[in-house]
């Protein structure tokens, strides 16, 4: 199997003024979606045993997850009504006891998320044409094709044909991992504070989860 | 007066100056980019000391930490990063406060644990518990007579610990033996 390539995407030129730290990483991993073999689910256990209520807590405190509430407030998200994923996450896992296996991806992107704090996205590597990068959405756009009509001058993840997803919001149905899915391009967004070296820790921890089940060596 | 510059190009200054004339601004671009970077960099602080007073205030209730959104993800003018601005320093004051009256109330109960310790008697049937101190769990103090009217007759108070709430341990699903008479 090949060697997965970690590849940066693009900003629009407005938005890396405005946040220049603001970046985009992007890889894509052959594997399809299915449910998550024995040793995902129990790393997903061991990961729920070690995140205890405290460390849900504290976890606004940690450097990760704090940079991304910081941006998350300074694009007019309120991150205690609209969660950060991480903290979207721990609060998962304060609910119902434990991080619950909803198969691959899904199980990948909550582990690297979990362990990392780097906010990652899943998409069906098959539906995104060109490479991806964060703009700001023009007039009369909408969210994939006939989706919900986006506010002009939202901030959108895009590619060559159009939006993909909200930054940190609805991803179009259209462009999501489904049934027929045969390769994920795993999406990373950074912001200001968050280091490369965790992106990338992020993007590897889940291309070798995915990788992983799909050789069946994890 | 003369204005516009298509009257005014090409005649000396002087000769403008001597007829009157006002020469036209070239309209000024304020590039406010910087201020909207500082701004940006004081949420960020605020952010900070809200999220290390959230912290500090777990276990206690009655904390209002909203900061209302604006619309977002999209790029703030500088009025609404102000909004955001001045909206976590009017949250992180009014939670600073009502930590400060709480933990005032907190100290106040601390002292009164320790004088019901000292003389039961004096504090009847009073029960503090760890939530009046802000600690977690449920355990709490209690003035009681000991051995009940008699106690109370006699005048002997003392202070009941409790040891809180029992761990939860689940139904158990061994099946005890029955005994056979």
């Amino acid at each position: 199997m090949s060697t997965p390539m970690l590849q940066r995407g693009w900003v629009e030129a407005e938005l890396a003024e405005e946040f220049p730290h603001l970046a985009l990483r992007q890889m894509v991993v052959p594997a399809r979606p299915g449910r998550s073999p024995r040793l995902v689910k129990e790393r997903l256990r061991t990961m729920s045993d070690r995140f205890t209520g405290g460390r849900a807590v504290n976890l606004r405190q940690q450097p990760i997850p704090w940079a991304y509430r910081v941006f998350f407030r300074q694009i007019g998200i309120d991150p205690d009504d609209h969660r950060t994923p991480v903290e979207g996450l721990a609060l998962e896992r304060m609910f119902h006891g434990g991080f619950k296996s909803q198969g691959l991806p899904h199980d990948a992107v909550v582990i690297a998320t979990v362990e990392t704090g780097v906010a990652l996205m899943a998409l069906d590597a098959d539906r995104v044409t060109g490479a991806l990068g964060v703009r700001l959405a023009r007039d009369d756009e909408r969210l994939g094709t006939g989706g919900k009509r986006l506010e002009p001058r939202q901030m959108v993840v895009a590619d060559d044909s159009g939006v993909v997803a909200v930054l940190f919001g609805d991803c179009a149905p259209e462009r999501e991992v489904a049934a027929h899915t045969r390769s994920v391009l795993l999406a990373a967004v950074q912001v200001k504070g968050v280091p490369e070296v965790s992106v990338e820790e992020a993007m590897w921890t889940a291309a070798e989860t995915l990788q992983g089940a799909v050789t069946g060596a994890s | 007066m003369v204005r516009g510059g298509a009257l005014l190009e090409g005649t000396p200054p002087l000769e403008l100056y001597a007829r009157g004339a006002t020469t036209p601004l070239a309209p000024v671009e304020v590039d406010e980019r910087a201020a909207r970077q500082s701004l940006r960099d004081q949420i960020a602080r605020l952010e900070s000391e809200l999220a290390s007073l959230f912290c500090s205030t777990f276990p206690r209730q009655g904390f209002d930490w909203a900061v209302p959104a604006r619309g977002g993800p999209k790029v703030l003018s500088l009025l609404e990063l102000e909004q955001v601005r001045d909206q976590l320093l009017v949250r992180l004051d009014d939670n600073r406060r009502v930590l400060s009256e709480q933990t005032q109330v907190e100290q106040d109960n601390r002292c009164l644990i320790e004088e019901m310790m000292l003389d039961p008697a004096r504090y009847k049937w009073q029960r503090v518990g760890n939530s009046d101190i802000g600690e977690p769990g449920c355990k709490h103090w209690h003035v009681t007579p000991r051995w009940g009217v008699l106690g109370m007759l006699m005048n002997w108070w003392r202070v009941k610990i409790s040891s809180g709430c029992p761990l939860a341990g689940g139904r158990s699903r061994t099946l005890r033996p029955r005994s056979h008479s």
